[in-house]
């Protein structure tokens, strides 16, 4: 086996055990999507063109409640805003990558690609340690594909009654359990909480989800300054 | 139609997010005060989801407080507190949201 293959599939074995939590989470979106009327070709268009969980699940949430293209764009966009905070320390590693792979790369590297991806350029200069970063992308590619095609499969049999859509506030607090023994994060998800919830029947536009957003960013910009000056 | 081009424009801010870290940030631009505050993005974003979706009914009006939703919240919540565990804080809020419609 050559070197870059079996580098490739070091990448491969290194993101597998993140792709255990991403398995539930591709076959709800497909059982969702379906649950909500968007067709089978249109779900699995989903996961190949956005491909990016929090965004399609974004896209289902505000898509089926009627929010215009800007307001949905706007907000995943803010979903992946958090994307930038990985790009100090992976764009130092990547300096010396072909502008071709940096493009594939910046297409298959969702969460968990990132995590192993910067773990091992961190340790590895080998010449061929693009070829990590592209088995551990392909392979959350495939799992989040084949997780999305058994989803829609299940959708189509899965009764509505279950109330499934349930299950998308479900996986963002999911997504949230690092943060709620941080006192600033508490503050911060309850205002950001509460300005939706009251702001969804007064912000026009269903852009309640950006000025949440916003005012929850801008508190923990108060909230840590005065931490820094507290510490002092 | 519209579906599929917002669809695409969807897809096109994922890439661009993921793309301009790699090709375009420099380390150098990210001051550690910027790297604190974008940290809680998640936890500015994701509640301006949770909480209308288990506040607000399908037919936009707030829910009764007995609702199952918010039984099914909290246990999630608290599962997800003392667990840390992704999956076990999704299906113990589904179980119970399940066992207070179908069992009660």
């Amino acid at each position: 086996m050559s070197n870059s293959s079996k580098i490739f599939f070091k990448g491969i074995a290194d993101v597998s055990p993140l792709m255990i939590p991403v398995i539930p989470f591709g076959i709800i979106f497909g059982v969702l999507a379906i649950d909500l009327g968007f067709s089978a070709v249109t779900t699995i268009g989903m996961s190949i063109i956005i491909f990016g969980g929090a965004s399609q699940f974004i896209f289902l949430q505000l898509f089926s409640a009627g929010a215009s293209s800007l307001v949905i764009l706007s907000s995943v966009g803010a979903v992946n805003s958090r994307h930038l905070l990985y790009g100090a320390v992976l764009s130092e590693h990547m300096s010396d990558f072909k502008m071709i792979w940096k493009i594939i790369f910046s297409y298959f590297l969702v969460d968990q690609a990132f995590a192993v991806t910067n773990s091992y350029l961190k340790n590895n200069d080998d010449k061929n340690k693009a070829f990590h970063s592209f088995g551990a992308g392909v392979t959350c590619w495939v799992i989040w594909q084949i997780t999305t095609l058994i989803g829609i499969f299940l959708g189509s049999i899965i009764p509505e009654s279950l109330g499934l859509t349930f299950a998308v506030p479900l996986t963002f607090i999911a997504l949230l359990v690092n943060d709620f023994r941080k006192l600033i994060n508490i503050i911060v998800i309850i205002i950001s909480g509460l300005i939706s919830t009251f702001g969804y029947f007064i912000i026009p536009f269903k852009a309640y989800v950006i000025v949440a957003a916003v005012a929850g960013l801008a508190s923990a910009l108060v909230l840590t300054k005065f931490k820094v000056l507290n510490n002092d | 139609m519209i579906e599929w081009s917002l669809i695409i424009y969807c897809g096109l801010v994922t890439f661009l997010s993921r793309y301009l870290m790699i090709a375009i940030l420099k380390k150098e631009m990210f001051t550690d005060r910027i790297r604190e505050v974008l940290s809680f993005v998640p936890s500015a974003v994701f509640p301006a989801i949770i909480f209308p979706a288990i506040f607000i009914n399908d037919y936009g009006s707030y829910i009764e407080m007995n609702d199952p939703k918010i039984f099914g919240a909290i246990v999630a919540i608290l599962v997800g507190y003392f667990s840390k565990n992704i999956i076990a804080t999704i299906f113990s809020g589904l179980l119970s949201y399940w066992f207070v419609i179908f069992i009660f």
